[in-house]
């Protein structure tokens, strides 16, 4: 079964793996973890604001991205950005973006949609109150949002954010379907140009779930730690 | 914009020879749906036996059901079919892998135990949390009844706890089908893929997404709209979302 197992092959592509694959899938996670959260607190917001057009744009936005596979919305993605930066640019020809970009820019949109519902349950969770209360003191809206309701959404919501982040870090993978080098489009290429498709995908399957197990459990024990008892 | 528009291009036949290119992209869509059947069958089988394990009181039941979801729950979704698609048959026998390998239609029934397996977590999860959800009187009268703990569970707690997660399973059965173009990667020709061909052969790259965007649409909204019915059809007398 695991007669010609060869951890040597896994040796030699450590460097390459980790160096090449890694840092983008780890930058690619946080970064797009980053643009989703605020943009998908700004789609909270205006879903939440009470201007009916306002809220139902972001409806419609949430519920479109939610009813669309990623690896569809990646393609969308990568063949509609050069033609977006064009438009912004009023260059000639679509611009060339790299794949990094491309991808940031589609993960970004793409959780901002899964990030805004997070958000929206977490802001609908602080009491009528609050926001009542920081009113009386003569808070402006902006204000009441910046130092009372969403800071406390935010921690409310903060183990099911970082659980959302742990899927987008496994979801990451799918930019496999642009050729990218990421953690698992290193280990694939090694696979392919070794001819080691066992040692190499097991690997992978190893470390993703190394990792994924590891951040949930962290968010076990945050979400011990920071719960409010009311 | 310098992309040349051509919505006709539906109309005009597809270089395999299989009539337009619009039969192309439904031809990816029966097969989408027919894998996210298969799958999510496969899902509910599991996850029910799972879910159910681990809300037992037996240790070791509780033990297995969280290493199930632990292991299918912490690997990205393309990572687990390559495991099942290309790593699987190398550790088998190699007289079974060599008969797994040349099964046809391989990526088919690969992306439908493979997405099946991952979404069966998934089910569990939620039908844990389901069980968990009723009120404790409810197993105990039924073991004061004399109800066996399979009976119980057959006739007291299961068609509760199914019913009130009837919502989050909807949208588990939309993940299913979304999930579906992963698997593409091991060469299953579904709607994403059949439309990723289609731009690959005529270079109308947004026409191609554009309809397989509104088919998704579609899908999507026929399955919310049953399973609203099913929900009405199956609802709890004395819940809020009951008659």
């Amino acid at each position: 079964m695991f007669s010609n197992f060869d951890f040597g092959v896994i040796i030699r592509a450590l460097p390459y793996l980790f160096y090449e694959g890694m840092t983008f899938t780890l930058m690619l996670t946080g970064l797009a973890a980053l643009g989703g959260l605020v943009f998908g607190t700004a789609i909270a917001l205006m879903r939440l604001s009470g201007y009916k057009t306002l809220g139902r744009i972001a409806g419609v936005y949430v519920d479109f991205m939610r009813s669309l596979p990623l690896v569809l919305v990646i393609f969308w993605f990568y063949f509609l950005v050069p033609y977006i930066g064009q438009w912004l640019t009023g260059a000639l020809r679509p611009i060339s973006v790299g794949a990094f970009a491309s991808s940031l820019i589609t993960f970004i949109m793409f959780e901002a949609a899964y990030f805004s519902e997070i958000m929206r349950a977490g802001i609908q969770s602080i009491s009528r109150g609050q926001p009542a209360a920081a009113n009386a003191l003569g808070l402006t809206y902006a204000q009441t949002m910046r130092y009372v309701v969403l800071p406390q959404a935010f921690r409310n919501m903060l183990p099911v954010l970082i659980t959302q982040t742990i899927v987008l870090f496994q979801d990451t993978s799918l930019v496999y379907v642009l050729s990218i080098t990421d953690f698992l489009g290193a280990a694939s290429k090694v696979a392919q140009r070794d001819g080691r498709l066992v040692e190499m995908y097991l690997f992978a399957a190893v470390v993703y779930f190394t990792i994924s197990c590891i951040a949930s459990f962290g968010v076990r024990r945050l979400q011990a730690r920071i719960a409010i008892i009311r | 914009m310098n992309y040349h528009w051509n919505w006709g291009i539906f109309f005009e036949p597809n270089p395999m020879g299989t009539g337009t290119y619009l039969d192309m992209l439904l031809s990816g869509l029966v097969l989408t749906l027919k894998t996210a059947v298969l799958a999510w069958i496969i899902a509910l089988v599991f996850g029910s036996i799972v879910g159910v394990m681990r809300t037992l009181p037996s240790k070791a039941a509780g033990w297995f059901g969280f290493c199930w979801v632990e292991f299918f729950r912490n690997m990205p979704l393309l990572v687990q079919l390559f495991l099942w698609y290309f790593v699987l048959p190398e550790l088998l026998p190699k007289s079974t892998g060599t008969w797994l390998k040349q099964l046809p239609n391989a990526p088919f029934w690969t992306a439908a135990i493979g997405i099946g397996f991952f979404m069966s977590a998934r089910v569990a999860i939620q039908l844990q949390a389901g069980i968990g959800s009723l009120p404790r009187g409810q197993k105990m009268a039924a073991t004061a009844l004399g109800l066996t703990t399979f009976q119980g569970y057959r006739y007291i707690l299961l068609p509760m706890a199914f019913r009130i997660i009837l919502p989050p399973l909807t949208s588990e059965f939309l993940n299913t089908i979304k999930n579906t173009a992963v698997a593409i990667t091991i060469g299953l020709l579904e709607l994403t893929g059949q439309a990723r061909s289609m731009q690959e052969f005529s270079f109308q790259v947004f026409e191609a997404f554009t309809a397989a965007t509104l088919l998704y649409l579609l899908v999507n909204a026929v399955v919310v709209t049953a399973m609203r019915f099913l929900e009405r059809w199956v609802a709890i007398p004395g819940y809020i979302t009951g008659k």
